[in-house]
């Protein structure tokens, strides 16, 4: 099948006697199929696409002493989003307090017209801010590069006093893909200000009386 | 009539450019490919928009599996030379008490994420195939009483201060014990985690405000 041909030019027809001369065809079939095995092998083995990374960083632990220090927020910027077992997720906006009427508990859920839209409408400066920017850049009218673009972001998320500060409290038998989703949820929308908190008591009393 | 009698042609392609190819390709990959490293449980990770990629050196990989066991991980470091694996086996063992012989630490060194208490480690580094080893991955221990990875993340930090930590969580599984991680790391001075996501391209538009 797969040969070498030899140019068969220049026979030599002078009287001497000559051991017979073997074919230098090489049958390349065995080379082939090993070659196939090896690339389908590697191609099989190989990590093309590394596998991506989402950071988080928490506050430090354990440094309750400077408690009184820390800046008054007011309540209405507060977002606390509850999520819970079942993919179900809940938000009530200010705090819990004693001898004020407890916040409703606003059922909602992880798509598009769910929880984003909300966060998209209290973050409307700020994101539509980024929103110009990252668009400028991607059309070509801002020239730049991801760092500078990256450290403009971040400046335009301090723009406005009125953003909201998203505390997301996962109740007991919460899914860890809820928690990446709640945080991817931060990151389309823009939001500057979030951490992962524990749920307090007061919480999961409301979350009984929630809306199932 | 007579028959045309067709000249026979001998089949014979001349595969040399076939040959050609194969062999670019399969240099190709054999020199751009990083093996996949073989891992103690099949994780589905959640999905994000964040497109970070994972450093794939100085890392530690903690991860989770569905049913909420652990595994933990740590690479060799940098260079092929420095030799962490080795080093932090044998100074977690020393501390609960299990010696290791030069023979099974260096066999240590060479393979991947494991999950078990350390008294079973040695049934593990020993087992002869996968399904021997398989039957060893139970999950580390990470209760308050046997908190045997912290004593992994601290030993492996101690040895190796540029290790990073990656945080390698299935889906299902519950965010308590992901928590109970996180403060586990907290409590060795990582504040900082990656987690490992699969990429999904995911965008709000200024359509949607309105």
């Amino acid at each position: 099948m797969a040969e070498i041909m030899e140019n068969d030019a220049g026979k030599k027809t002078s009287g001497k006697r000559r051991p017979k001369k073997h074919s230098t065809h090489i049958d390349m079939t065995p080379m082939v199929d090993l070659m196939c095995l090896l690339i389908t092998f590697f191609m099989l083995t190989t990590a093309f696409n590394k596998p991506k990374v989402m950071e988080i960083t928490m506050p430090e632990k354990g440094d309750t002493t400077k408690l009184k220090d820390r800046p008054v927020i007011a309540a209405d910027r507060t977002i606390n989003i509850i999520l819970t077992e079942g993919d179900k997720i809940y938000y009530y906006v200010g705090a819990i307090e004693k001898g004020k009427p407890t916040p409703a508990l606003i059922k909602t859920d992880f798509g598009k017209d769910g929880i984003r839209k909300y966060l998209l409408e209290r973050n409307k400066v700020v994101f539509k801010e980024i929103y110009e920017l990252k668009e400028k850049v991607k059309k070509g009218e801002l020239v730049m590069t991801t760092d500078t673009l990256n450290a403009k972001i971040k400046e335009k998320k301090k723009i406005d006093p009125k953003a909201p500060i998203i505390l997301i409290k996962p109740a007991e038998k919460t899914k860890y893909r809820n928690i990446v989703d709640i945080i991817d949820e931060m990151a389309i929308t823009n939001i500057a200000s979030y951490a992962v908190v524990d749920i307090s008591p007061d919480e999961v009393k409301l979350l009984e009386t929630a809306p199932k | 009539m007579p028959k045309i009698k067709l000249p026979v042609k001998s089949p014979s392609i001349d595969m040399t450019p076939l040959v050609d190819l194969f062999s670019l390709l399969l240099t190709f990959f054999m020199l751009t490919s990083s093996f996949r490293p073989q891992e103690a449980a099949i994780i589905d990770t959640p999905s994000s928009v964040s497109e970070k990629v994972s450093p794939d050196k100085n890392i530690i990989t903690i991860l989770v599996d569905k049913d909420n066991k652990v595994f933990f991980n740590l690479d060799n470091g940098k260079d092929s030379s420095t030799l962490y694996r080795k080093d932090v086996l044998i100074s977690v063992g020393k501390q609960y008490n299990v010696n290791f012989t030069d023979e099974e630490s260096t066999r240590f060194s060479k393979l991947a994420s494991f999950g078990m208490p350390i008294n079973n480690m040695k049934k593990w580094i020993n087992s002869k195939d996968s399904k021997e080893s398989d039957k060893c991955q139970i999950g580390m221990p990470i209760d308050s009483t046997d908190n045997q990875l912290a004593m992994w993340v601290r030993f492996t930090r101690l040895s190796n201060p540029n290790a990073e930590v990656a945080i390698k969580g299935d889906g299902n599984s519950d965010f308590k014990t992901v928590k109970k991680i996180m403060d586990i790391l907290q409590d060795n001075k990582v504040n900082k985690f990656n987690l490992t996501t699969n990429l999904v391209k995911e965008e709000a538009t200024i359509v949607d405000i309105k």
